[in-house]
């Protein structure tokens, strides 16, 4: 089945054997790192306690390393980081406006229902 | 790689409405923009967890406080079980992107290869699920427990094994005097959530009353999860107290003080809406990670008849790479939220 629309497009993504090794070299190191954040967050989540002075620190290094985390699984695994500058920014840019700000919007909202529970008994 | 085609492509080809604009293919085009969408309505749910998290605050149960066990080894090990569910997850995302760089080659052996290891990976994290799922549904030896100011608390701590009961007034199936040595656990638990026991004489279902033969608790402790007369939410009670306090909810013969496991209308570990989430957010990610695995199958089966090989590249598996890799990548925000922050 030759699908002349799409042919050479796909075609694109293909590489050589020696290519191949360095791919591969890049995908074992982004594996080893996302495993040892992972690792991380494990220790930092099994040992210091929620409410603790450092957990403040904790929580939003959680948060980051999660960002980074998924950052690579994105632009490496997921290869968006090979597409044309276009398609990556047309994937990115809309949906991280949209959810910053219905994470702003919840965020703000939530804290005001429960101050409104607090005020007003439940 | 991609974006150098546009220059390949002639005139008349460009002028004629042949050309993508981002230069992909139009299924992985349509595949980026499916997967947008459905992290919107991740993203969407995880943001709803946040704002009644957020608004319960310290009622909140904490990810290392409910997840706490190992399959065969019990409790006290803190998130060990869904961080090796994460390692599972990442490294089936591993084997998926060196399947289509297999692809990429043009190796049909290196694909089936990979692939074969992602499906099993995927039953992997959906079987570990399944057994989660099930730790959540039966709940802990304590459950959670109402107190006499109206408050609840978690109770962490061991539980003494119940050794036997011993018949102290014949029911239907069992004699006066007889020992029970059998489902103790099981009877005892329906009997605390009936409100079948006074001063420690337990009524079991046929009617037999018994006394238990029960080992000490150690190291008892609740935790407020519900504001009461006395107790306010965050509170700790310790030691003797906690045991006193427990044992008094049980032996008040009153049905429901003590409560075991989770389902949609209530749960052990905190807010009904805790259950909820977890149950929806897990759910609909088991079920992404479920049809996962089936897609994947259904594309290994087209490598493994050369249907990529004759068509001269194995963009099929891309596809269903990209949707892999979002399964893993949106299980990566949901250990973060729902575990460990």
């Amino acid at each position: 089945m030759l699908r002349d629309d799409v042919i050479e497009y796909s075609l694109d993504t293909h590489h050589s054997e020696e290519q191949g090794k360095a791919i591969r070299k890049k995908i074992w190191m982004v594996t080893a790192l996302l495993t040892a954040i992972t690792i991380i967050e494990v220790a930092l989540g099994a040992f210091i306690k929620q409410g603790s002075g450092a957990w403040p620190f904790v929580k939003w290094s959680f948060i980051i390393m999660t960002l980074l985390k998924a950052g690579y699984i994105v632009m490496v695994f997921m290869h968006l980081g090979d597409e044309k500058k276009s398609l990556k920014y047309v994937i990115l840019v809309p949906y991280f406006l949209f959810m910053a700000y219905l994470i702003f919007i919840a965020l703000m909202e939530a804290t005001a229902v429960g101050n409104a529970w607090e005020t007003y008994g439940g | 790689m991609a974006g150098h085609a546009s220059n390949q492509i002639d005139a008349s080809t460009l002028w004629g409405g042949k050309i993508s604009p981002f230069s992909t293919s139009y299924g992985k085009l349509m595949m980026w923009f499916f997967l947008v969408s459905d992290a919107l309505t991740f993203g969407g749910l995880l943001v709803a967890y946040g704002f009644t998290r957020h608004d319960a605050q310290d009622a909140w149960p904490i990810g290392e406080e409910t997840f706490n066990s190992l399959p065969f080894l019990g409790h006290g090990y803190p998130l060990i079980y869904v961080a090796l569910m994460t390692f599972i997850l990442i490294v089936s995302s591993v084997t998926m992107v060196l399947a289509v760089e297999a692809g990429h080659r043009m190796d049909k052996k290196g694909v089936i290869k990979w692939m074969i290891a992602t499906i099993i990976g995927g039953f992997f994290f959906v079987g570990s699920q399944a057994w989660e799922w099930s730790h959540f549904i039966h709940g802990s030896e304590f459950g959670k427990v109402e107190l006499a100011d109206g408050s609840q608390a978690i109770v962490k701590g061991h539980f003494g094994e119940i050794k036997s009961f011993k018949v102290l007034e014949a029911g239907k199936h069992h004699k006066k005097g007889e020992i029970i040595t059998e489902d103790l656990m099981h009877q005892y638990q329906h009997a605390v959530v009936a409100g079948n026991i006074n001063n420690s004489i337990v009524t079991l279902h046929d009617g037999s009353k018994v006394s238990v033969d029960k080992a000490a608790d150690e190291h008892m402790e609740l935790i407020i999860k519900k504001d009461g007369k006395k107790y306010k939410v965050g509170d700790h009670i310790k030691g003797k107290d906690a045991c006193n306090q427990y044992y008094d909810a049980i032996n008040s013969g009153t049905p429901r003080k003590v409560i075991y496991g989770a389902n949609l209308e209530e749960n052990e570990y905190g807010p009904q809406q805790y259950g909820q989430f977890f149950f929806f957010i897990t759910g609909f990610h088991g079920f992404h990670v479920f049809s996962g695995v089936i897609i994947n199958i259904i594309i290994c089966l087209g490598v493994v008849r050369g249907v990529y090989h004759k068509r001269g590249h194995y963009e099929m598996v891309e596809k269903t790479g990209l949707y892999w890799h979002f399964v893993d990548l949106v299980w990566v925000f949901v250990f973060t939220f729902f575990y460990l922050v």
